[in-house]
């Protein structure tokens, strides 16, 4: 099985499978994608709930809201760098 | 997908495609804040220029004095400055131009802007001693995690802003490359978008590193 897998791949060029396999990286960087989803609308389902409760301070809750979401995207952006860094500045190329 | 275009090079400095439409967003936030300033009154009336000017001035300091606190106003023009360079290169979609925060190297500049900020605030107000003690808290062997915390939080606001416009500018890349084909289409697919990444993620992206900015340097003054 191995070795049919090594042989098929061995008819290919070797740039070719590396750049066939930093497409399939990008791809995979990008599910960190669903830690900042599940994160922002947990962030958001809570401030909604807060509004509910305390509508006065609405200004407030969504100020804070903001930052806490934007800070929960971070590990989504550097999944995205890492993408971006695979697809259009791919060091492994040289 | 290309990064900004590089139009000549002069004495080894590349004019970047970044550096002309800062220039262009420059000029027209000049013109757009000299009509909004220009015969300021005191008394009397004011025009509709000045209480427009006086209204984003009235917020930005509310802002800063609820986020900061109400000692800290002398960062209000800092951060007004900010914000509005931020608006302004962040909407530039909007007239086709590029974005300058697409480009790791503007994003960066802010972003050690804002470090360098929080450290020279931080060691002003609560003395070198106590700021240097603030590394070796909880515990001793903790410094080299403290010393990496603070390193970090440039890194990710840079990368933030960067990869929120970037996002936005591959994403409106892909669309205008698929949709020449299409002629009507090709003028009402692109329009929700650009109200999207141009306006929404724009404006927040732009408030967020703002307030990011905030709560940071005010949280260095008072450690």
């Amino acid at each position: 099985m191995e070795s049919s897998i090594l042989s098929f791949l061995s008819q290919f060029d070797g740039l070719t499978i590396v750049k066939a396999a930093s497409a399939i990286g990008a791809g995979l960087a990008m599910i960190a994608g669903i830690g900042p989803g599940i994160g922002q609308g947990f962030a958001g389902g809570k401030a909604a709930e807060a509004v509910g409760m305390r509508p006065d301070s609405q200004g407030d809750i969504i100020k804070t809201m903001l930052i806490g979401a934007a800070v929960a995207e971070t590990c989504g952006i550097f999944g995205l760098i890492v993408a971006l860094i695979l697809l259009f500045a791919n060091p492994l190329l040289g | 997908m290309n990064g900004p275009e590089i139009y000549c090079t002069i004495f080894g400095f590349e004019l970047t495609e970044t550096i002309v439409n800062t220039w262009i967003i420059m000029a027209i936030a000049f013109v757009i804040f000299y009509l909004l300033t220009r015969n300021l009154k005191a008394e009397g009336r004011p025009g509709k220029a000045q209480i427009i000017g006086e209204t984003i001035v009235t917020t930005m300091d509310n802002l800063v004095g609820s986020t900061m606190g109400k000692d800290k106003m002398r960062f209000g023009a800092y951060m007004l400055s900010l914000m509005m360079f931020l608006v302004f290169c962040n909407v530039s979609g909007f007239i086709g131009l590029r974005a300058p925060t697409a480009d790791l190297n503007v994003t960066f500049t802010l972003a050690i802007m804002t470090f360098c900020m929080i450290h020279f605030n931080s060691i002003r107000s609560v003395g070198l001693k106590h700021y240097a003690k603030e590394y070796i808290e909880p515990l001793p062997f903790l410094l080299p995690i403290n010393i990496l915390e603070q390193f970090t939080l440039p890194l990710s606001m840079g990368f933030r802003l960067f990869g929120n416009m970037t996002g936005g500018v591959i994403i409106m890349g892909l669309v205008y490359a698929g949709l020449t084909e299409m002629m009507f289409l090709g003028l009402v697919i692109p329009v929700p978008l650009h109200f999207y990444f141009d306006g929404f993620v724009a404006a927040l992206q732009s408030f967020v590193f703002t307030m990011l900015t905030m709560v940071f340097v005010a949280k260095g003054i008072d450690q």
